[in-house]
């Protein structure tokens, strides 16, 4: 029976990519000189897994590659080698170079040849380098395994003595098989001994007493009666022995009666069974193509990358969900087929049901979207190691809530400013071992890399006890770079905050590990993009900390409706620190330079929302007639002045640039429950706007 | 019909033998690793058992001296999936008491003969 074994290529292709994730942060894990017994064995079976499964479906390179990973674990793994930092790096480095082969033959492309072979011989060379002859090892059990067979004359055939050890029939092995076997290789002749069989009373009905002198006639390799006689080896006295084509096998023919009627006896019995199986098969083997071609379809579907992993209980939930839901639009109708007004109470009691069930709903449909953090989190580990030793540092990351769940886009979106802040702890923020020891600091640095929600929100904080960010150097390189003048008037904060401009780089000397001065401000830019935003904290010779913030989903925004004119916007609540009055006493307008209010000794910058969008005939003209909106982007504070506050509401967020095109201080928009559209602000791309406008210039003075 | 129970930590291979056996004909029920073996073990009888030996929680060879220990089981064909061409697992897995292997890689065909072999 021939079976398409490409059908099981993807699944096998999952588990090694997950195998290889398994083995990566293993490694990454592993303390050279200790050996965590279960840590090494969870490498040695993702793997052995590996090897195994390329091997069975044709992946010979793979499985070639894998087979010396695995000798090499498989000594450490029983304490015949040291695990030293060389070898674990020779080993994170060929889990690389198993993933891109893997890689390429999954989407049919091309293997890096030449990178294969080095990573081979950079493993060979630690194989064979120290202890451990593992390698020759095998090709002397191959060699112990090929029987040494050399009779210069052909045998005619074979006589075997065949006494099976009481305890055979213990080991599921069944002498009746082996005797089946043997017959099918050739003409053969079988005596039984039942010399052995105790007296009834002391007799054993789980031991085997019989044993067989057999006589196989016929063209046969020795190999293949030592195949057959394989798994009972030890189980048995075993005699083989060529017969020569002289006289010899006549004399054995004659005494051949008691053997065949004491196995006879049994045959029957075991060839009862075959025929039903037979038929059975037949029938099952049709419907098991069915079941192919079906499960063919899945896979393909499944490898089209778009996918993701969702939990069963969140689709049961769903489930339960919509199975509510049609409860109640049932009752409803119910309701509604001869409505009379007597029943008003119970449509709206059905209505604010329904309502309930929808909320319920979208949040399960949302949850599906969330994906833990680690998914992001889980690159780090690797990324660490591998710097440090480039950089000579000592560091060791931690990590915390990597089960915080957050969007999938925002998973997919994170990675790369993370990467790039995490980076930047590594270069610039950790010091050298030598200047931590001087400083009274331990010699290992720690970066701690958390995920928590805090509110509405998800935080994301990069931490670290190196040297602090150099509010000096931000300072002079702003004003050689013209960012800020030399007069400037900024507190510690707004320097360090200076980062996040562009074209700004602290490093002395650019090196591949933290960028060219692309950094900061795209990964702020970056991060605007998924609506959240990001702090900075610093405490020189202490640590600094980066903290970003991002909302907890992204296709749905609690907000707050306000009114301009005949416009209603929508303000994210999440940006909303308060709305208040002004009087007239709290305005200060500083002549060109815009209008501040002062909120609690804090004088915070005043955007006119209808001035800023070009508005006619605003109902609030003047300050103390409307409402000022305080709100927080990027950390910087201003009151938003608006006409009305309408009410809170949950909006479903539609993408401007899907729709229309980008508009500054726009984040989006949404349709509102009587069918208008209502514009989403972006705040902190609204203060920049601002800013941009001049409107803003009065916050360096007052703030 | 025979039924047989196949134990792998690697869904690729479960998938592989248990498909290629249930186009044989046979009833498969698969287990994840030795300890899900054993409990569908006590629940149900088996004309066979595969299982690998690098699995987590419970291993092939565990998994073969409990099966071995268990009365339902005592003459019960139990094969071990082994890479390891050194004899070193296969000892182990005797001692065990595994009633023989089947050295990987393998393909469906192979897997067939030893299985119809053992079934008789």
């Amino acid at each position: 029976m021939s079976i398409d074994m490409a059908q099981f290529h993807q699944v096998f292709f999952e588990e090694s990519f997950e195998g290889l994730d398994i083995m990566e942060s293993g490694l990454l894990n592993m303390d050279p000189g200790t050996v965590d017994d279960e840590e090494i064995n969870s490498i040695f079976r993702a793997a052995h897994s590996i090897k195994g499964g390329s091997g069975t479906f044709g992946f010979n390179d793979i499985s070639g590659f894998t087979h010396i990973m695995e000798t090499l674990l498989d000594e450490m793994r029983d304490g015949r080698r040291p695990v030293t930092p060389e070898a674990v790096d020779v080993l994170l480095r060929s889990v690389d170079v198993l993933r891109d082969m893997l890689a390429a033959t999954s989407d049919d492309g091309e293997v890096d040849e030449e990178r294969v072979q080095e990573q081979k011989a950079e493993l060979e060379q630690i194989l064979n380098g120290k202890p451990g002859e593992v390698a020759t090892d095998v090709g002397a059990a191959d060699v112990a395994a090929q029987p040494v067979g050399g009779v210069e004359v052909r045998p005619i055939g074979w006589h075997i003595v065949f006494r099976p050890l009481s305890h055979m029939l213990r080991t599921g092995n069944d002498p009746l098989r082996i005797i089946r076997e043997l017959a099918e290789l050739g003409d053969l002749k079988s005596e039984g001994d039942i010399s052995a069989l105790p007296a009834l009373s002391s007799y054993e009905p789980e031991d085997s007493y019989l044993s067989w002198d057999l006589h196989l006639h016929g063209d046969v390799e020795k190999q293949a009666i030592d195949d057959i006689f394989d798994w009972v080896e030890d189980d048995c006295e075993l005699i083989i022995m060529p017969l020569l084509p002289e006289g010899e096998p006549e004399a054995v023919m004659v005494a051949a009666t008691a053997a065949p009627t004491a196995s006879e006896a049994e045959t029957p019995v075991v060839q009862a069974a075959p025929p039903p199986v037979e038929q059975r098969s037949k029938k099952d083997r049709r419907s098991s193509k069915d079941r192919r071609t079906k499960d063919r379809r899945q896979s393909v579907g499944s490898s089209g990358g778009g996918s993701i992993r969702v939990e069963i209980s969140k689709i049961d939930a769903l489930i339960n969900m919509v199975g509510e839901l049609v409860i109640t639009q049932s009752m409803l109708s119910m309701l509604g087929e001869d409505f009379e007004m007597d029943r008003l109470e119970r449509l709206n009691d059905g209505l604010a049901q329904l309502e309930r069930h929808t909320r319920e709903l979208q949040e399960s449909v949302m949850q599906v979207r969330m994906l833990p953090i680690s998914f992001t989190f889980s690159r780090f580990p690797r990324l660490v190691h591998d710097l440090s030793s480039k950089l000579g540092k000592k560091i060791e990351l931690k990590m915390t809530g990597e089960n915080t769940e957050v969007d999938k886009t925002v998973i997919e979106k994170i990675g790369d400013p993370l990467v790039h802040l995490v980076r930047n702890s590594l270069d610039h923020g950790i010091e050298m071992p030598e200047v931590r020891l001087a400083a009274g600091k331990p010699e290992t640095g720690t970066i701690n890399l958390s995920a928590s929600h805090k509110g509405g929100n998800i935080v994301i904080e990069i931490r670290d006890d190196g040297q602090g960010l150099n509010r000096d150097k931000i300072e002079e390189k702003a004003i050689e770079k013209e960012i800020i003048d030399e007069d400037h008037n900024l507190s510690d904060q707004q320097i360090y905050e200076l980062i996040f401009a562009a074209g700004f780089s602290t490093a002395d000397v650019v090196s591949d590990v933290s960028g060219r001065g692309v950094g900061m401000d795209v990964v702020r830019r970056n991060i605007n993009e998924l609506g959240g935003s990001i702090e900075i904290e610093s405490d020189p010779g202490k640590g600094s900390a980066i903290i970003i913030r991002l909302p907890l989903t992204l296709a749905i925004l609690d907000g707050q409706t306000v009114t301009v004119a005949d416009e209603t916007y929508i303000v994210p609540l999440v940006s909303i620190i308060e709305s208040i009055q002004v009087k007239a006493d709290q305005i200060n307008r500083v002549a060109g330079k815009g209008e501040t209010f002062k909120l609690r000794d804090e004088f915070l910058p005043i955007l006119r929302l209808h001035e800023l969008f070009g508005i006619e005939n605003p109902n609030a003209s003047s300050l103390e007639e409307g409402l000022l909106v305080v709100v927080e982007g990027d950390g910087r504070h201003c009151g938003l002045f608006v006409d009305d506050l309408l009410g809170q509401q949950q909006v479903v967020i539609k993408s401007l640039e899907a729709n229309y095109q980008r508009v500054d201080g726009i984040s989006g928009a949404t349709i509102l429950g009587d069918g208008s559209v209502a514009l989403i602000l972006d705040i902190p791309g609204l203060l920049r706007l601002a800013a941009e406008t001049g409107a803003d210039s009065a916050a360096k003075q007052t703030a | 019909m025979a039924s047989i129970l196949a134990v792998d930590d690697s869904a690729s291979m479960r998938q592989m033998v248990s498909f290629t056996l249930k186009g044989a004909g046979f009833d498969v029920v698969e287990a994840v690793d030795g300890v899900d073996a054993l409990s569908k073990a006590k629940g149900q009888s088996f004309n066979l058992v595969i299982t690998d030996v690098n699995m987590p929680n419970m291993d092939g060879i565990s998994l073969i001296k409990e099966l071995r220990g268990l009365p339902a089981f005592k003459f019960t064909p139990l094969l071990m999936l082994t890479t390891e061409s050194g004899n070193d697992k296969k000892q182990q897995g005797k001692m065990a008491g595994a009633t023989g292997w089947i050295v990987k890689p393998f393909n469906p065909d192979q897997l067939l003969a030893t299985v119809k072999k053992v079934l008789g």
